[in-house]
């Protein structure tokens, strides 16, 4: 039963280090944009997961309802998706910007632009 | 298990290079991460994932395909240093999941401290039957209006690197006064 | 006149339910699923098909940026100024108790109309940002 317990947390360090391997490995901004996302989203899953409770409904108030899912990750992690995008669309412009500046968003043609590296 | 499904989608965005599909399939991961928040009693996170992840991210990072190109280049270096460290950082917190609290434990540490007293003490102190409702906005007022200032900044900042186009029709000077009729039909 | 007649139609069709939708999950949000923040995404998404099937043009004349600037900025400054009603009427900064002479009342007032701040600079500032995009990459 051990196994089946933190099967949820398994799957989120699963898709946290898909993004992140997104993130380190890959040159195309956009991509690693994507990649963000996937390890974000990864976060909302993991909080959420924890606030599950065993035979709890959703926490709104019923009437018969004995035991409600615990509410305070949910508060978190509906600002944070809304933040999410906002900051998401912040990234994607960006990347629009660099793309008409070098005219690339590839990473390595923009270092051998600039000679850094 | 959706779950899975999630994992499955994940390698994918991983290994394409089309961004088109790429896009694609990170909205499908977002609608499937919507589905499982309702599993897990979130109906109001998934009311926003599903309309944040599957609509508004998707539709931004198209309109930025559209001008950056739709393809990736091929990699230059071997991914083998970056997997290393992925593995290793992966590695580490699957060790620190062993001793983490099963999955809907009613005992678990989170359900002990703050939370009982919003269930408790929330809908008589606040009247709102929704608790989600309640934190949000009057628990946890001062979280939330930095929040909001978050979005409006993050809004301000993508308008000053963007712009926005001018109308092209001549009617650009009377329209601020009309008000929006978002209902109703457009003029035809 | 239209070169995609279906899309048009099914977006005419959908539109206004999902901007009431919208509306509806603003204002019930203390009685069931729902809030200032679902409430804006929803209808901006509302509006961003509306844009997407009749074009950029006609929803600008819909929802005029110079409408919504100031819009998503009124969100904020809505949130912020019940917190200082609240603090004038001799509570602290965003303390809804003392917004009506029952507390419960006040918190009831308080809830709505911070999340309605909430859901007016949501909606606006995801408008916003999708006319931006659309407008660079036309």
């Amino acid at each position: 039963m051990a196994a089946l317990g933190l099967y949820n947390y398994w799957i989120v360090i699963f898709l946290m280090m898909a993004g992140f391997y997104v993130v380190i490995a890959q040159g195309n901004l956009v991509k690693k944009i994507v990649g963000i996302n996937v390890l974000q989203t990864s976060v909302f899953l993991l909080y959420i997961s924890m606030g599950k409770v065993q035979g709890g409904t959703a926490p709104i108030v019923v009437a018969g309802a004995t035991s409600y899912s615990n509410p305070l990750p949910h508060v978190l992690i509906l600002t944070a998706i809304v933040v999410g995008i906002a900051t998401t669309a912040l990234g994607l412009a960006l990347a629009i910007r660099i793309k008409e500046a070098y005219g690339t968003v590839e990473e390595d043609e923009i270092h051998a632009q600039d000679e850094s590296l | 298990m959706l779950l899975t499904l999630l994992a499955i989608a994940a390698v994918a965005v991983v290994r394409l290079r089309d961004l088109f599909a790429v896009v694609m399939l990170a909205g499908i991961y977002s609608l499937i991460t919507a589905a499982i928040f309702v599993v897990l009693d979130a109906a109001d996170v998934a009311f926003t994932e599903a309309a944040v992840g599957a609509g508004i991210a998707t539709v931004l990072m198209l309109a930025t395909l559209a001008l950056t190109g739709r393809w990736e280049a091929k990699p230059r270096h071997r991914p083998l240093l970056p997997l290393i460290v992925v593995t290793i950082t992966g590695a580490a917190l699957i060790w620190g999941t062993t001793d983490m609290p099963h999955f809907a434990d009613p005992a678990a540490p989170i359900h002990q401290h703050v939370a009982p007293r919003y269930i408790e003490e929330g809908p008589k102190e606040v009247g709102v039957p929704n608790m989600v409702t309640a934190i949000l906005a009057s628990y946890r007022g001062y979280d939330t209006l930095g929040e909001v200032i978050v979005i409006f900044t993050a809004g301000v900042g993508v308008l000053s690197l963007l712009g926005l186009r001018r109308r092209r029709s001549s009617a650009a000077d009377a329209s601020p006064s009309t008000p929006p009729t978002t209902s109703e039909e457009p003029p035809r | 006149m239209s070169a995609r007649p279906v899309l048009e139609a099914i977006a005419k069709l959908l539109v206004p339910y999902i901007l009431l939708f919208g509306l509806y999950v603003q204002f019930h949000g203390d009685y069931g699923p729902g809030g200032g923040f679902q409430a804006g995404v929803i209808f901006a998404a509302g509006l961003i098909l509306y844009a997407l099937a009749f074009g950029l043009d006609k929803a600008m004349v819909v929802a005029p940026p110079a409408l919504l600037r100031p819009l998503s900025a009124l969100g904020v400054l809505l949130y912020g100024g019940v917190g200082l009603v609240a603090m004038l009427n001799g509570g602290s900064f965003l303390g809804y108790d003392h917004l009506a002479a029952d507390p419960i009342a006040g918190q009831h007032l308080g809830v709505l109309l911070v999340e309605f701040g909430v859901g007016i600079t949501v909606a606006a500032v995801m408008i916003l940002i999708f006319f931006a995009f659309v407008g660079r990459s036309e």
